[in-house]
């Protein structure tokens, strides 16, 4: 009854957000500028826009990511980041932009999608045959690694301003996006969160543990194989076009199961559309801190999601989840 | 309808192996599978419920191999009550219930059928009364009451239970126990897995014990649970015993000692 007199809430904050972000920023633009033909129109069409689409996607791929890894390992805990694609697209990343990539068209894109590529390579090759742990432990090594080499390339950057350019571009931002950013990781984006949304009758089936879950006729292997490939591609798109922006993928799923209830097939959407209410207030909440420059992204949501996420371990230890 | 299992083993590391276990379950009535810890009674049940593939011989359906059915036509007649009782979010009752309706759903929601279903099974279980109470707030022999429920909402005709009394106090035990005797009663084929003697001697219709991955006896609670076996596999000094009304009952006197 909750859930039901609430659904239409998620769609309508969503717009709202959406709203906000094409508007928001140190210059406001308000709907009757849009379509105008000077400054503030080019504004809002070459750069409002592409952030706010941008922003939109990427928190709701974010959202959902979070909401099936946390499903299918039955831990509240668990993010889409424990699968180690985050680390290695990003080590894609910051490695075409130490070697200087990045100028080439969709270099930097594409040298972060290999980076994610090889990632779901490299985890399914562990984690053939094996159960959730393996798959995980697998995940958690990788992103180990994939953290230390990126550190490395870092720590030999030939001077402090390629140093400090792969810090920035790390921390995850949605500044200075185009519409070509869009349409680049758009398609990558839309496919693995199709096949994450398919995932949830599956997810459902392991409420009653894995022998559970078999006994229903899911097919354990060919929902990991799904996983990897849909937070692969759409987690590892999102940190190609924005860096590495956190806690979205942890936190939504939570405030989602709080309205939603537990199920996991039926926060799925839901922790979508809020993992995108979310970035885009984000988003426009960065824009709008005054000062030089910007807050980044991945910053920003780190600072509102650690306390959060201390808050949801202090109950945890108290058995409350 | 006949389970057939012809010369089945297991072996793997993390889990108790079987070795040529040949065995047959009828339809109509409720057979337990007993054994010492680690005999292998939960392996055998998961080969049977096509959880765990044999490494060798097989288990069949109706002549049919359960290893290379379809997983979700296996799912349709072969209902599993899996070991603990895991729920691990907390969902409604009914919710829980539904889940059993999977390998026959289709469409994106429960059909006509599937809410029949479900219904009927929250009715035999008595679980209506707190269907839309989250599974985890439920006592521990209402949660059992429901996750039998999920069992029967898939209308399988074979009904596994691997130790469905685990944790359940006397009054509980009876209960499933009674669920699973009228689902055997209505022409359901029921494997369970059990610990308590007692339980199997008053209920069981036919016997299988395990001892060390091997069949040790099958056949009628009198043929297996002889003095002899009992003492070879459990170690126990117990016998078998008519009680004033004629039932059989089992008396254990104490373990042998070495």
């Amino acid at each position: 009854m909750k859930a039901r007199a609430l659904t239409p809430l998620l769609p309508l904050l969503l717009c709202a957000a959406f709203l906000v972000s094409l508007m928001a920023g140190k210059v406001w633009i308000w709907p009757t500028a849009w379509a105008a033909d000077n400054a503030d129109g080019w504004i809002f069409l070459e750069l409002r826009l592409p952030r706010a689409v941008l922003g939109l996607c990427i928190g709701a791929v974010l959202g959902l990511s979070g909401a099936v890894m946390q499903g299918y390992l039955r831990n509240p805990l668990a993010d889409p980041t424990v699968l180690g694609v985050s680390a290695s697209a990003a080590l894609g990343g910051v490695l075409a932009i130490y070697l200087g990539i990045n100028m080439l068209p969709f270099g930097l894109f594409g040298s972060a999608m290999l980076g994610a590529g090889a990632s779901i390579a490299l985890l399914l090759a562990i984690s053939r045959g094996g159960g959730p742990i393996g798959f995980i432990l697998g995940g958690m090594v990788l992103s180990t690694l994939a953290g230390a080499l990126t550190a490395f390339v870092i720590s030999i950057a030939p001077n402090p301003f390629a140093a400090s350019e792969i810090i920035n571009w790390l921390m995850g931002a949605l500044t200075d996006r185009l519409m070509t950013d869009v349409w680049t990781a758009l398609p990558f984006m839309a496919l693995g969160a199709a096949l994450l949304l398919s995932t949830g009758r599956a997810l459902d089936a392991l409420t009653l543990g894995e022998n559970g879950a078999k006994s229903l006729g899911i097919d354990l292997m060919r929902l990991q194989w799904i996983i990897v490939f849909g937070v692969g591609l759409a987690v590892g798109a999102s940190v190609a076009v924005s860096g590495v922006v956190g806690f979205v993928g942890l936190i939504v799923p939570h405030l989602i199961r709080a309205i939603y209830g537990e199920q996991p097939s039926r926060i799925l959407l839901p922790s979508a559309l809020g993992g995108a209410v979310l970035t885009l207030t984000a988003d426009s909440l960065v824009r709008l801190v005054p000062g030089p420059g910007e807050v980044r992204l991945g910053i920003a949501m780190a600072v509102l999601g650690a306390p959060f996420f201390l808050l949801l371990l202090l109950r945890y230890r108290k058995g409350s989840i | 309808m006949t389970l057939t299992v012809r010369n089945l083993s297991f072996a793997h590391a993390r889990q108790p192996s079987l070795d040529g276990i040949d065995a047959a379950f009828e339809a109509g009535k409720l057979s337990v599978i007993l054994g010492p810890n680690g005999a292998g009674k939960s392996t055998l049940l998961s080969c049977i419920a096509g959880v765990l593939k044999p490494d060798a011989g097989t288990a069949s359906l109706d002549g049919t191999d359960i290893s290379s059915m379809p997983a979700t036509a296996r799912a349709q007649r072969i209902g599993l009550l899996p070991q603990g009782a895991e729920t691990h979010w907390a969902i409604t009752a009914e919710a829980l219930v539904a889940l059993g309706r999977i390998p026959h759903m289709r469409g994106a929601g429960p059909s006509i059928d599937d809410r029949r279903a479900i219904s009927a099974a929250m009715s035999a279980t008595a679980t209506k009364g707190f269907a839309h109470r989250v599974v985890t707030a439920l006592s521990g022999g209402e949660r059992a009451r429901v996750l039998m429920a999920r069992v029967l909402a898939g209308e399988p005709q074979w009904i596994l239970a691997d130790e469905p009394l685990a944790n359940l106090d006397p009054g509980f035990q009876l209960d499933i126990l009674g669920l699973l005797r009228r689902q055997a009663n209505d022409g359901k084929g029921v494997v369970a897995v059990l610990h308590d003697l007692h339980h199997a001697v008053r209920f069981a219709d036919h016997l299988l014990l395990l001892h060390e991955g091997k069949l040790f006896a099958q056949g009628s609670v009198k043929d297996v649970l002889t003095a002899a076996n009992l003492a070879r596999v459990y170690g126990i000094d117990a016998n078998l015993f008519k009680d004033e009304e004629g039932a059989i009952q089992l008396f254990i006197k104490g373990k042998i000692k070495a």
